[in-house]
This record gives structure tokens, C-alpha cells and sequence, in this order.
């Protein structure tokens, strides 16, 4: 039997908030975290799988050109090599989410610089990696002087144009204006647990262990890129452990480890070196940037201006989507959107946490801060003045706002001071101190969805689908919605996740996973609600169930006898879409301190306050909202992608020296909840909330530090030497 | 990582006959000569494990000095009571460096010892004569970063990362080595070795020859600090670092001895900066003078062009704080 409910118009009433069992928003512990913290929970490469062979991939070394020969003998000889595997279904870079089908497979044409080409199987590890380090391929490399490694230096593509009115002339006429230009570095994801696979093959059926974000597409690439049906493959992915965008798509060691299995017909695990995960998944784009504001004398947007140039491998279609949420955030008549893309040799660009807000947001929330500046207004202020009542371009009314509060509420906690604002105001020993703020916006995400319940006669509960849990929590908000749904403890509610034999999910990505897996769970909920009320002959809104029955009454197996029931939940987006702007919104505010002499950056205190819908579980969305502070802080201060512009080869790939930020680089974190319903985001009204928390933070701690030392640095990560080259002395 | 044979001897003399033979290499906490073989970095055929010979003490020096042994943990020299009084300097160097966990195992000799973080160095797909004489320098005209300023060569240009030896050089500590059946004694500030044409070369040993501890100095007056310049405020190399021990006298600089770390392929130390600073009055253009006496041959290579103004500066903080003046 099957629930199915496709959204086309908001959903006013939510039947989790006359429910009777009340977990829902509860601050739960995730139900996995005892078994992560033991070392007990099993990730993609820990499977004990008897027999199994060990691969490790081969990459080139050089960033464009072709592989004409691979001598494979040498390599054979090693000692406990059993195979070398160049064979043309390999593929060459990772699949960008939801494609759905595998991506560029010719390895042989190299494209960036550590592009895999070949995987090399023995029989330990250590054999596999010393061998892998004695193949010898013949290349042919085109000229490097020819390699486009820089984006500044090659002719872009146009993504995305919109203009309305007459920025130029808006921005001579008006009293106050702001023009200026940044970059953001490029970023990884650095998850922590490495890419890796074990692939056994029985020759009817592929199985896959394999750390991935999006089981339900992830197949279809599988399935494509070795060339069988996808009733034959099965990937289960129970844990993972962080993917960030890096695993969306398939990557290289998905792929290589199940052409090996296949071929050898022996289980074989392939997992990335540290070093492979940087030089081969998704990177995040570095941007150029130039924004330009036009504002009346109180302030009062009259002109928007947001263009920028990111790059990508030739061939893909992923533009990094800087302008995503400059598009309906401010108001403004006179507006002009460009996004260009910049075709370079380095490995293939793609999502990382909240692509485009994560690097547009910042620039722009630091251009607002010069605006503030210019126009004598206090920042916070200012952005409520601009708060637009519809999509400033296309008209459409937003689902739901929280903008207005969570800048009031944010600043409020923080103790903001909306006096007037000067520099180096502040200084306590050899340490200038300031305050920054900024708003926060990422556009909400929502996909298709299935899941499985079943209620069982015992009073528990199954949820199944291949829906992946990343970290974030998703096993423990699942057993809260059944548990709210079917009047049953959570703990009474097992959740059984990531294996591609249940129902498909809509994957972990673009913070729609919780929404969307939720409300595919509540719709089988209902389901079994609406035979339940047979069984207890009420109507619905009579059917109170709490602790495994009906409030005050049967049981459920009192109710159900020996019979299960079980309900499909289909849940599809619909045409609500395109009616409704659906983001989520916040505010951030920052303390930093700014050494003096050595412009080293440290941040004393931040505050975050954020509206994304129904919370599901408190606790959990903390977590997410504090990750993605921590994220701010790294793409404020820290992180980049360090590319040699003569062959674009990546130079720093490790975490030694990619550097996220530490446990001391990170203050306490206070998060702020705006609790509110979106009807038209989902049917549980709730929204993302996974990449809000990084969208914009780092423009509070820039514009914190430009008021703790009068440095305005306009390039991201904002270094100590950045910060001592624009500090006024 | 290439197969390789593991040696654990019991004694000095035969940890010293064992490393003598070709590619033979000792193996103390293993924290970077484990990950550069797992890189192919370094492919030594012999691994001796010095972890049984009994160098782990921390004792007291018949001239009021101390001794570490080459094997007594980072951590263990870092909260040494000792340590901690009388040398400060040196136990704040440490704690500054990696991560607790690699402290824990991180040793005196493998710290001094410890190779650069050249990221063409520890990538065998690229040129550097330091991992391949003759195969040129990756770094230069590359990303060249978190590269020396100071006493480089055409032929290297990377830094010596730690900042152990920084605190070690300015104490004017001496490492104790054993080899061949024989002893010396090597100032810290001379152990190391600038890159000139031999840049596969980092420090005075010789094959067969093993450091057995490092000797400090007894203790001296004046206040001992060191400044680790990062973007992150843990878990990183330093940009720049400087280690010092001022003593003031009336009014008046009495000692000033400095070391700087992240600025070259050694713990840099100019005994010229000794020369100016004492006897005068702390100010900013003495900071000043001292500053352009010690980059006055510093060359930049691109990026690092940033390493010139941030030592300046941080020197001066540094002075300013051991002084006590406000700037
Ligand atoms: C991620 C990371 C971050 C780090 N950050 C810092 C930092 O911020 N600051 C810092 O100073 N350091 C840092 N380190 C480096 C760390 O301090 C060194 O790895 C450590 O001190 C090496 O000591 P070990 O005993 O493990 O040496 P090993 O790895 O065992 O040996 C290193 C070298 O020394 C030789 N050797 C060891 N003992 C002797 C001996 N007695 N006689 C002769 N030769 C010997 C070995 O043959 C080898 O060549 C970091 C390391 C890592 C991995
Ligand atoms: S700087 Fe030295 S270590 Fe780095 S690549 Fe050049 S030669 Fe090698």
C-alpha cells in the first residue's frame, strides 16, 4: 500500500502539531553516536569481507594530455600483485550530484593534475601502494605554457545574466554608493573519513560498501558507468562519514574497486589516500567578484549588482551558483546578476556545504557593511530596511521570512551596539577588538522521497529507505516522526537506512534530505493513521496515540491482533515550487580579536540566529547550525586551495595543510532557533538547515575585524599577511 | 612504502653500527619518518628503532644545567618541572608545535631532525633536490608560500618547520652525538645546515652517527618568550616564530639572545642582533634597526613576500613584550 502526496500548494495544517507522544523537536542524542564514539559503527571500508583483494588507484601526473601507453609489467612483477585495471570503463573524474549516470569515463585523457587512470590490486595494501608507485605510462602532454590553470587568464562562458532597469546609471545617481571587487578561495570538503569501497561480486549481483551522499542516484552512475542494470547493483552506505558535497556522485574509487571485483571475481576495497581525496573529488570553485550597491540617502537599495567568475573542468555543467540567494535577498529597482565560468585544468568543480551562498554571501555581506559605513547607518539597521516583500525580480511572494527576527533576536543575544561604528575603537594589550555582523540566506531544497513504515502489533516501528545519514542525525529525526506519527517511544522506532533494497530516498545533499525524507515518512504515517482509525473506528482527528496505543485505551496489539501494517510514503515536490521563494534566512554576529602587530585573527564570541522551518530535533539542528558556523570561521580565516599555476597541480592536500579550523580556533557558538512553520517548503513545514550556518558568517567576522583594525581585507581566507597589508598603521 | 627491513637493538654502540650501513635510517617516534615513507619521500631500506636503548631521561647537568635524552617525548620535556622554571622558552616552543597526540610520541632527537614541509618535497611527483639532487626546485617560481627568506640557495629554498630547535637555538643548547665509536658535542645553532648546493642535507650527521640528547646551558636571567605567528591558532607550522631571552639592567637591554623560526633551513640566529641591542635603551627605531640588521639579506620568492614585514613586526612585539614598552 502506498501513501503518495505531491505538494502543489502550501500546507496550512500539519498533523505533528496535534499529536499526542511529543518528541518531535525534542533534543534527542542521535541514537548513533554511542556506537561513533566507540569506534563500533561500521564505515565503507571496515566491512571484514573474507578474501578481499586490496586496490589502489594510479593518477596521473600532469594536468592535460594524454596517457599513450601503460607498462603494466613492472608493476605486475611485485610482489602480491594480482592485477592492474586500465580497462575504459574507469571513470576519470567524480559524478556531480544527482546526475544520475557516470560521469567522463576517458581516463586516458588527462584532464587535472592527479586524475586516476588505473587501479592496481595485490594482496595487502602495502603491496598494492608500493607496486602502484612502479607503473610506468607513456604520455604525451600537451605544451604546459598552454595548460589554463589560471581562470583570470582565459576567455569565460556566460552562465547566467539578469538585469533589470539601469544599474550603471543608478549607481551615478545615487548618494551612496559602494563598487567593489573580492575573491574567495577554492575549497574541499575535507571530510574526514576518506572515499572508499568494497566491491563483491557474485556474478549475478554487484554489492558495494561505499561511503556516498545519494544512494538513490548514486546507483544509476554505478549501474551506468560498469555497465549493468541497476536491478543487478546494490550499494549500502549505512555510515558516512562527512561528505559535504564531495560525495554526491560516484567517485573513482566506487567504480574502479567494482570493475576489479567483477573482473577477478574476488571482493576488492579501494580506499583514496588523504592526499587522492584532495587532488580528485569536488573541489569548491575560487571566485573572483564585484559587487556594486546603490542606496538612497537613508539607506534604500536602488541598485544591485552581483557578478562572478568561477571555474570548471570543459565539459562540466556545474557552475559554482554564486548569485543564488543575491537574486531575491535585498531589494533594489535597478539589478544586474552575471555568473561566468572559466574553463581550467584543475579537478572537476562541484557542490561543497552550500555552494554558491557559501562563497556569494560573504562578498556580499561585506559589501553591505561598506554600504552601512557610507551611508552612517547602523548595519543591522540597514539590512532591515531592504528586507523586499517579494522576489524583487520575478514577483513571487516568499513562503515564509525570518530575516527581520533573527537580526533583531541575534542581535539582541549578542549585544549588538547600534551606535555609531569606528574602527580601532577597541584595543585591550597588543589586540584590537571589533564586532562584525551579517546576514544569512540559502535557498531551500527539496526533492522526491520515498520510505517504508511499519507498525508493528509489539508497539514498534521499521522505517526503511536508502536515505543516507551523513553525521547530521537523520536515523534519530526519522524514529521521532514515526514515533510522533504512531504514538510510539523513538527508542520503540528502528530505522534502517542506506542500503539501495529499500525504498529510494531522496539522498543526503542541498540540506533537503531531512525535509524530504521526513515528510516521505510522514505520508506513510498517515497512511497507517487512516487504517488505524478502522481498526479503532474513530475518525482521524479522534485518533490520539501515545505509548504504543491508542491514549487511554488498546493497545496496539490489542488493536491489530498478530496483523502489521505497513505503508508506503511517496512525497514529490510538486508545482509549489514555482510559486513560492523558499530559503532559509539568519544573522550572524561576531567578536574578533586582530593582533596588532601581527595581524593574526582569533574570534572571541559568535552568535547565530536562524529561521528554517519546523525544528525536528533540537539538538541535532544545533549541531548542523554550529557545523556550519565552524565552516564560517575556516572559510573566513583559513581555508584555500593552493594551486602551482604552472602545471595546476593542487599543493596543499593534506590536513596538515588545508587548514579547517582547529578546536582552538572555534568559541563558544550560541545558536538562536527563530521556531516557525513553512507551510510551503514541505508538508512537516519544515526547511534546511544543514548549509544555513555557512552562508554569509564569514562576512560577520570580516567586517568584524575591519572594526577592530580599520582593515578592510576583500580576499578570502583573510590571512595574517592580508590583514597587516591593509591595516592602517 | 617499500618493504623494508626493522632493527631493534638494545645498545648505543649497536644502533649506531647498524645505522653506518648504507640507507639505514633511526627510528624514533616515527611521527614524520613514517608518513614520508608511506609518501615514498624517504625509502630507507633499514629502519633501527632506537626505542630500547634507554635515551628517554631528563637529568640534571653537573654544571646546573639539564640533559634530555634523544628519546624523552616532547611532552614529557614540555612538563618537566625543570624544564618549566628555568627554561620556559623551551617549553612553551613545544607546546606550540603539533597536536598533543603528537607530542606524545614526537622525540627530542626526531623533532631536531625533522624534515621540511615543502609540499614538492613530500610530493614524489615533482622536482626537488633536496628528495632527488639534481632534479631541481619545485618551489621556486611554484607556491612558495611558507618558504625561507633567509640563507637560501638557488638550489632550496625550504624552511626548517619546527619550533623546538627556534627555543633550543636561542638557549645556545648543544646536541650530543654518538657515532663511530666516538662523541661530539654540536651547538644547536650549528647543527643545522643552510641548503647552499647540498640541499639534500639538513643537518651535521653522518651516517652511523646518532643524537643521544641535547644539553642546555644552566640557566640564565631575563624573560623568555616565544611567538608563534599562524593563521590558526593550533595544529600549524609557524610562519614565523621567535624565540628570546631579554634581560634588562637599569633602564638598558643586558641580554638579547633571539632565534627565529620559519625564516630559513635552520632555527635562524644573528649574533649581530646580541651586538646592537645591548646596552641600549629598548624603543621602536631600535626595534627597527635590530629588524633591518637581521632581514638585510632577506629575499623573498613571490608569496612568501608577506614573511618580511610579518617578522619585523613580530620581532618588535616580541622586544616590545620582553622590554615591557609600550609601542
Ligand atoms: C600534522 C603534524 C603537525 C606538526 N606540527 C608541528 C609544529 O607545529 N611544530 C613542530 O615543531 N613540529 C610539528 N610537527 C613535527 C613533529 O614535531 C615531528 O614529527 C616530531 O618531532 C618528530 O619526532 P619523532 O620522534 O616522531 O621522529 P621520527 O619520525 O621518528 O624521526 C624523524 C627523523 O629524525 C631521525 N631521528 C630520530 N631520532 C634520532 C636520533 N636520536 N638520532 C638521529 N636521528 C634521529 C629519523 O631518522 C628521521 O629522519 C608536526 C607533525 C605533524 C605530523
Ligand atoms: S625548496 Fe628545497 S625542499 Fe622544496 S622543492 Fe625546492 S629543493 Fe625541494
Amino acid at each position: 500500500m502506498t501513501g503518495q502526496f505531491t505538494q502543489d500548494a502550501p500546507e496550512t495544517e500539519c498533523l505533528l502539531d496535534s499529536m499526542r507522544q511529543d518528541v518531535i523537536g525534542k533534543p534527542l542524542v542521535r541514537i548513533d553516536a554511542l556506537a561513533k564514539a566507540t569506534g563500533t559503527a561500521t564505515y565503507a571500508a571496515e566491512y571484514p569481507v573474507k578474501d578481499c583483494l586490496e586496490g589502489v588507484l594510479v593518477t596521473a601526473p600532469f594536468a592535460r594530455g594524454r596517457i599513450t601507453g601503460i607498462d603494466i609489467d613492472t608493476c605486475l612483477a611485485c610482489d602480491g600483485v594480482v592485477a592492474v585495471i586500465d580497462n575504459e570503463k574507469l571513470i576519470a573524474r567524480c559524478a556531480q550530484g544527482t546526475a544520475g549516470e557516470a560521469p567522463v569515463q576517458e581516463v586516458r585523457k588527462v584532464a587535472y593534475w592527479g586524475q586516476p587512470f588505473a587501479l592496481v590490486v595485490a594482496e595487502t595494501f602495502e603491496q598494492a601502494r608500493d607496486a602502484s608507485k612502479h607503473l610506468k605510462i607513456t604520455i604525451q602532454d600537451d605544451d604546459l605554457s598552454d595548460i589554463p590553470c589560471d581562470p583570470q587568464a582565459v576567455e569565460p562562458e556566460n552562465q547566467q545574466y539578469s538585469s533589470q532597469g539601469d544599474l550603471p546609471h543608478a549607481m551615478t545617481e545615487a548618494p551612496h554608493s559602494v563598487d567593489a571587487k573580492f575573491t574567495t578561495a577554492g575549497h574541499a570538503s575535507a571530510a574526514m573519513e576518506p572515499h572508499a569501497a568494497i566491491a563483491q561480486w557474485d556474478g549475478q549481483t554487484l554489492t558495494v560498501h561505499a561511503s556516498l551522499q545519494m544512494l538513490n542516484y548514486n546507483i544509476s552512475e554505478l549501474a551506468d558507468a560498469v555497465g549493468l542494470e541497476e536491478n543487478q547493483v546494490r550499494i549500502v552506505s549505512r555510515f558516512v562519514g562527512g561528505g559535504f558535497g564531495s560525495k554526491l556522485g560516484i567517485s573513482a574509487e566506487t567504480v574502479a574497486a567494482s570493475l576489479a571485483a567483477m573482473q577477478l571475481k574476488r571482493p576488492v576495497r579501494v580506499a583514496m589516500s588523504r592526499q587522492q581525496v584532495f587532488q580528485c573529488v569536488m573541489r569548491r570553485s575560487e571566485t573572483s567578484q564585484r559587487m556594486r550597491l546603490a542606496a538612497g540617502k537613508d539607506g534604500t537599495l536602488q541598485g544591485f549588482g552581483h557578478e562572478a567568475l568561477v571555474s570548471n573542468l570543459p565539459d562540466e555543467q556545474f557552475a559554482e551558483p554564486v548569485l543564488q540567494s543575491s537574486e531575491f535577498l535585498y531589494a533594489g529597482d535597478n539589478r544586474l546578476l552575471t555568473l561566468d565560468l572559466a574553463r581550467v585544468h584543475r579537478m572537476t568543480a562541484g557542490s561543497v556545504r552550500a555552494p554558491g551562498e557559501a562563497v556569494g554571501m560573504p562578498t556580499l555581506e561585506v559589501a553591505m557593511d561598506m554600504l552601512a559605513e557610507a551611508c552612517s547607518i547602523d548595519p543591522v539597521e540597514l539590512r532591515l530596511k531592504n528586507i523586499p516583500d517579494r522576489h524583487p525580480m520575478k514577483g513571487t511572494p516568499f513562503s515564509s521570512h525570518k530575516l527581520a527576527e533573527c537580526l533583531q533576536q541575534g542581535a539582541e543575544a549578542f549585544g549588538w551596539d547600534s551606535g555609531l561604528r569606528k574602527p580601532r575603537q577597541r584595543r585591550e594589550g597588543e589586540w584590537w577588538i571589533g564586532t562584525g555582523m551579517a546576514s544569512a540566506a540559502r535557498v531551500h531544497n527539496i526533492a522526491k522521497a520515498k520510505a517504508r513504515v511499519t507498525l508493528n502489533p509489539d508497539g514498534t516501528a521499521l522505517v526503511e529507505s536508502d536515505m543516507t545519514d551523513l553525521g547530521t542525525g537523520t536515523y534519530t529525526i526519522l524514529g521521532q516522526i514515526a514515533g510522533e506519527m504512531l504514538g510510539l517511544d523513538p527508542s520503540n522506532v528502528l530505522v534502517d537506512l542506506g542500503d539501495t533494497r529499500l525504498p529510494r530516498g531522496p539522498g543526503s545533499g542541498g540540506s533537503w534530505g531531512a525535509a524530504s525524507i521526513a515528510s516521505a515518512v510522514y505520508v506513510a504515517c498517515k497512511a497507517i493513521r487512516e487504517k488505524l482509525t478502522k481498526y479503532a473506528n474513530v475518525t482521524e482527528g479522534e485518533l490520539n496515540l501515545k505509548d504504543g496505543g491508542v491514549e487511554g485505551g488498546a493497545s496496539f496489539a490489542q488493536l491489530l491482533g498478530d496483523k502489521e501494517l505497513r505503508e508506503e510514503g511517496h512525497y514529490e515536490p510538486g508545482d509549489i515550487e514555482d510559486d513560492y521563494v523558499a530559503a532559509g534566512f539568519g544573522a550572524y554576529f561576531a567578536e574578533v580579536r586582530v593582533n596588532a602587530f601581527t595581524g593574526e585573527t582569533r574570534v572571541n564570541r559568535m552568535t547565530g540566529a536562524f529561521g528554517f522551518g519546523r525544528v525536528l530535533n533540537e539538538r541535532t539542528a544545533r549541531s548542523q547550525c554550529q557545523g556550519g558556523m565552524v565552516w564560517s570561521i575556516g572559510a573566513a580565516l583559513t581555508e584555500a586551495l593552493h594551486f602551482d599555476p604552472r602545471d595546476g597541480h593542487l599543493v596543499n592536500c593534506d590536513l596538515a595543510e588545508y587548514h579547517v579550523p582547529v578546536n582552538r580556533d572555534v568559541p563558544e557558538l550560541e545558536v538562536i532557533m527563530v521556531e516557525e512553520r513553512d507551510p510551503a517548503a514541505s508538508p512537516i513545514q519544515a526547511k534546511g538547515i544543514g548549509e544555513l550556518g555557512m552562508c554569509g558568517g564569514a562576512a560577520a567576522i570580516a567586517n568584524a575585524i575591519y572594526n577592530a583594525c580599520g582593515a578592510r581585507v576583500r580576499d578570502f581566507p583573510i590571512t595574517p599577511d592580508r590583514v597587516v597589508a591593509c591595516m592602517p598603521d | 612504502m617499500r618493504p623494508f627491513h626493522y632493527t631493534r637493538p638494545e645498545s648505543l654502540n649497536h644502533a649506531s653500527q647498524l645505522t653506518a650501513s648504507s640507507n639505514a635510517v633511526p627510528l624514533a617516534g616515527g611521527t614524520n619518518l613514517v608518513d614520508l615513507m608511506k609518501l615514498q619521500v624517504e625509502v630507507p631500506r633499514k629502519l633501527v628503532d632506537l626505542n630500547r636503548i634507554g635515551m628517554e631521561t631528563i637529568a640534571e647537568a653537573p654544571d646546573g644545567g639539564l640533559t634530555i635524552g634523544a628519546l624523552a617525548s616532547n611532552t614529557a620535556t614540555a612538563v618537566h618541572a625543570r624544564v618549566r622554571s628555568d627554561y620556559p622558552l623551551l617549553s612553551r616552543a613545544i607546546l606550540s608545535g603539533a597536536t598533543q597526540q603528537l607530542r606524545n610520541k614526537a622525540t627530542t632527537g626526531g623533532n631536531l631532525c625533522q624534515r621540511t614541509r615543502c609540499s614538492y618535497f613530500t610530493n614524489i611527483d615533482q622536482p626537488c633536490n633536496k628528495r632527488q639532487p639534481g632534479s631541481g626546485c619545485g618551489a621556486l617560481g611554484g607556491v612558495a608560500r611558507l618558504h625561507a627568506i633567509l640563507g637560501t640557495s638557488a638550489q632550496c629554498i625550504a624552511t626548517y618547520p619546527g619550533d623546538m630547535a627556534v627555543a633550543l637555538a636561542a638557549l645556545d643548547a648543544r646536541v650530543e652525538i654518538t657515532g663511530h665509536g666516538s662523541h661530539r658535542s654540536v651547538p644547536v645553532r650549528a647543527f643545522h645546515l643552510l641548503p647552499g648546493d647540498r640541499p639534500e642535507r639538513d643537518n651535521v650527521l653522518e651516517a652511523g652517527e646518532i643524537i643521544t640528547a641535547v644539553t642546555l646551558p644552566p640557566p640564565v636571567k631575563g624573560r623568555q618568550i616565544y611567538r608563534k605567528v599562524r593563521e590558526r591558532s593550533s595544529y600549524a607550522f609557524a610562519l614565523v616564530s621567535v624565540a628570546a631571552i631579554v634581560a634588562m639592567d637599569s633602564g638598558r637591554i643586558a641580554r638579547a639572545d633571539l632565534a627565529f623560526g620559519g625564516l630559513a633551513h635552520k632555527p635562524w640566529h644573528d649574533p649581530r642582533l646580541a651586538d646592537l641591542l645591548i646596552g641600549e635603551q629598548p624603543s621602536a627605531a631600535l626595534f627597527d634597526k635590530a629588524a633591518c640588521l637581521l632581514l638585510e639579506n632577506a629575499r623573498s620568492h613571490g608569496e612568501n613576500e608577506f614573511k618580511i614585514p610579518l617578522t619585523r613586526r613580530t620581532l618588535a612585539a616580541v622586544l616590545a613584550e620582553a622590554t615591557e614598552i609600550d609601542l
